[in-house]
């Protein structure tokens, strides 16, 4: 199997449902001459011609009000945004026309696209560049949210979100596009709402998704040398959300962490742990505890910004906790 | 300015209230003393009023809701002002369980005609403790009167067959986890394999089987008992007579006397009444014991911890059977109202009592009680002290017996038998003795009752 990188993971699915299917095209800005901001979309103009790779203004809210169009008359349009944190000025086209409207026509008009784009912090660039979306559209009926932490997590769940005849949030992270693994060549396609064991363990229950899995494998790591045995949980789609996997994993280890980049108020953790509670409150020995990013917007300094976001360190002194070793 | 008030101390023992009925509601103004709320303690229904006026902004407990002592009701002000910090407030105060203020300031109705009533002191050890339904109840609970066990240290004690009771928690605040649960059952935790094998236990007859015995409250499912909740007056009563039990060094002074002139003076006092009521045994009783104590007031007293009370005023506590428990309903200075009067208070307070419509200060502040069993058949018995008094005299019933008098000869008496119980600690027994002697005379010479 090739070892690859995340962001060649993204563009083989691309390219593949590209070949796949003609009615799949990708939209956004400098997706096509430019070769993609995060070049995720390399080659994909010389391959599928102007016809299916679009380079439009800097406007989301239009080119994905054009996107839902094309959607409503039957084709597969994958709208990049350069950050999700642009997603903000087109949020009304995902949530008000994307999400509701095969129910508003009565089920006449499907709506399968894709947005994507990174989502959450990246290394230095502020504020308004490093916010986590995952609650925002999770909120939404009618959307489905992803969250891929491999590469072929990436591909496999990108080629299943362009087959989905439902608008599909599908976020990815920059710090994760150049970080490489195996990914199967060809059909490889990874199914929404099934959860992924990355570390079986016995003690403890560490959920997390998109870059933070990486992050708490390493503390899962580091704890296992404290003789602490973590199970770490990786839900990749968030909405469909596999509430059952986490439920058989904490009645396994009767403790909770949960690590989200977001911010902790009304964060996807808080709904996890409320279904948790509900699910398996007499197999849990302490409250479900959460990690997340620190109340504030992101600061530039890099040394606040290591600060805010959930370190190791976070993480296992989270684990020490519902262990009661603190 | 508003703020929030409190569930006031409208009795002396309650610990907490069911909140019955609203009479106000959210927006109306309020004067001082107007009825807010009704509310029903340990003792009786109780009018809840406040001493301040303005505006009911926010009533925070539904009816029929049961309220700590001292947790918040309502929140008082002026009309328009923002309350959302206070209602912030109240809800963590509520969350958090009883407030420690001790809120009688703000309860004129309870407390102003308390003044020359004897401390009646809330029994010491008193937390409520709520049973978990079908778990084991702590006997030493950790703060806040409950035990504290993790949902998953209950649920493999259930399994394991371990008495949480016995299971030292070490979790934040005492809290029993997980592996409290296994050192005390001496396993070894297997984590892979605990979790399936509790869900296959928890049924309801496993989860009985391994209660350990002890007065909890298990819900009955096999039809051979009923458990029916504590009432909060059985709740006090338990509490009260526990600890006097425990706490007082009892001794019993056991006296009869010739009852036949009682009997003879009662009838013709009833006579003389007409139709206008009847006086009682009980009635004459309670004068008796009233100028008994007068004449012995080392018997009228009380043991404070680090000092004696001796009561300057007589009030007697009359021990009344109703169908949800005891009630002492207090005859004050019964040694100066006349016969006709102790008779018609002592019906009054009765009937009322059966209707719960005593006040507080009617069931409190009693110097001395009595206990009369006669009228149930019973010979003689002992009673409890009723605490903080010194003493509680145990009447029986007047038995018809051969007597040998003075000259040898024997003949037919009515004999009465009394039982004081006292309190070592502030009577002894010679005091006791002549509190006896003295009723004797007085009773058996009945016409003094009347001087």
């Amino acid at each position: 199997m090739p070892i690859i990188s995340y962001r060649e993971a993204l563009n083989a699915a691309l390219r593949e449902e590209m070949q796949r299917d003609e009615t799949v095209f990708l939209m956004g800005e400098e997706v096509g001459h430019y070769q993609g901001a995060y070049k995720v979309s390399q080659g994909l103009l010389e391959e599928f011609s102007e016809r299916r790779v679009v380079d439009t203004p800097i406007a989301e809210l239009g080119f994905s009000g054009v996107g839902v169009g094309a959607a409503m008359v039957g084709l597969r349009p994958v709208i990049e945004f350069m950050s999700f944190n642009f997603s903000l000025v087109a949020i009304d086209q995902i949530i008000n026309h994307a999400a509701k409207m095969y129910q508003m026509s009565a089920g006449q008009f499907h709506i399968p696209m894709v947005f994507r784009g990174p989502s959450g912090p990246a290394v230095q660039v502020g504020a308004q560049h490093s916010q986590s979306f995952e609650s925002y559209y999770c909120y939404v009926p009618g959307l489905k949210v992803v969250c891929p932490s491999t590469p072929a997590d990436a591909k496999g769940l990108l080629k299943t979100a362009i087959r989905d005849d439902n608008p599909v949030v599908f976020m990815e992270s920059e710090l994760l596009y150049n970080s490489t693994g195996e990914v199967p060549e060809g059909e490889h396609l990874v199914p929404f709402g099934k959860a992924e064991i990355k570390r079986a363990g016995k003690e403890v229950t560490l959920i997390a998704w998109s870059k933070m899995v990486e992050v708490v494998l390493e503390a899962a790591t580091e704890l296992e040398a404290l003789g602490i045995d973590a199970e770490v949980l990786d839900p990749r789609s968030l909405r469909p959300l596999d509430i059952d996997s986490m439920v058989e994993s904490v009645k396994k280890t009767g403790r909770c962490v949960i690590v989200e980049v977001g911010w902790s108020m009304c964060g996807l953790g808080a709904e996890i742990a409320f279904q948790l509670q509900r699910e398996c409150l007499d197999y849990l020995d302490a409250p479900v505890e959460r990690v997340t990013s620190d109340d504030v917007p992101m600061p530039y300094a890099k040394n606040l910004e290591q600060e805010v976001m959930p370190q190791v360190k976070d993480i296992v002194a989270a684990v020490k906790h519902v262990l009661y070793l603190d | 300015m508003a703020q929030i008030i409190g569930l006031p101390k409208l009795s002396p023992t309650m610990e907490e209230g069911v909140l019955v009925r609203w009479v106000k509601q959210e927006g109306d103004e309020v004067e001082p003393g107007d009825l807010i709320a009704e509310v029903e303690t340990d003792k009786a229904n109780m009018d809840f009023a406040l001493e301040d006026e303005g505006v009911l902004l926010k009533l925070l407990v539904e009816a029929g809701a049961t309220v700590k002592l001292g947790a918040p009701v309502l929140i008082l002000g002026e009309a328009g002002e923002d309350i959302s910090e206070l209602l912030v407030e109240a809800q963590n105060q509520l969350s958090a369980g009883p407030a420690p203020a001790d809120p009688v300031a703000s309860a004129p109705v309870a407390s102003a005609p308390a003044a020359s009533a004897p401390a009646a002191s809330a029994p010491a050890a008193s937390a409520p403790v709520t049973p978990v339904a079908s778990m084991p109840v702590a006997t030493t609970p950790a703060s806040g009167g409950r035990l504290l066990a993790s949902p998953l240290a209950k649920t493999l004690a259930i399994e394991l067959g371990i008495d949480l009771r016995t299971v030292t928690g070490s979790g934040p605040g005492g809290r029993i986890v997980e592996r409290d649960v296994r050192a005390v059952a001496g396993t070894a935790p297997q984590a892979a394999q605990t979790a399936p094998q509790a869900a296959a236990v928890l049924s309801g007859e496993t989860a009985l089987a391994v209660i350990p015995p002890g007065p909890l409250a298990v819900p009955g499912n096999d039809g051979e008992y009923v458990d029916k909740p504590l009432t909060n007056i059985r709740r006090t009563i338990a509490e009260r007579l526990t600890a006097a039990k425990r706490d007082i060094p009892h001794f019993r002074l056991t006296t009869s006397f010739e009852a036949g002139p009682l009997l003879a003076f009662r009838k013709r006092l009833n006579e003389l009444m007409g139709g206008k009521g009847k006086v009682t045994i009980n009635d004459l009783l309670i004068k008796g014991i009233a100028l008994a104590l007068r004449r012995v007031p080392d018997a009228n007293v009380a043991y404070l911890g680090n000092a004696i009370r001796y009561f300057t005023q007589v009030h007697i506590g009359v021990a009344v059977a109703l169908e949800r428990g005891l009630m002492t309903p207090v005859v004050r200075n019964a040694d100066l109202k006349g016969l006709g009067v102790i008779s018609t208070e002592v019906k009054d307070l009765v009937g009322r009592a059966k209707d719960r419509k005593l006040k507080a200060h009617e069931i409190t502040g009693s110097t001395f009680t009595i206990s009369n069993l006669g009228m149930f058949g019973i010979d003689h018995f002992d009673a409890i002290i009723n605490p903080p008094e010194g003493a509680i005299l145990a009447v029986g019933r007047i038995v018809k017996q051969p007597i040998i008098d003075d000259d040898g000869k024997i003949g037919l008496g009515q004999r009465m038998t009394m039982t004081m119980s006292c309190d070592h600690r502030v009577i002894d027994g010679a005091v006791g003795a002549r509190f006896l002697d003295e009723l004797v005379e007085l009773l058996e010479s009945p016409e003094s009752l009347a001087l």
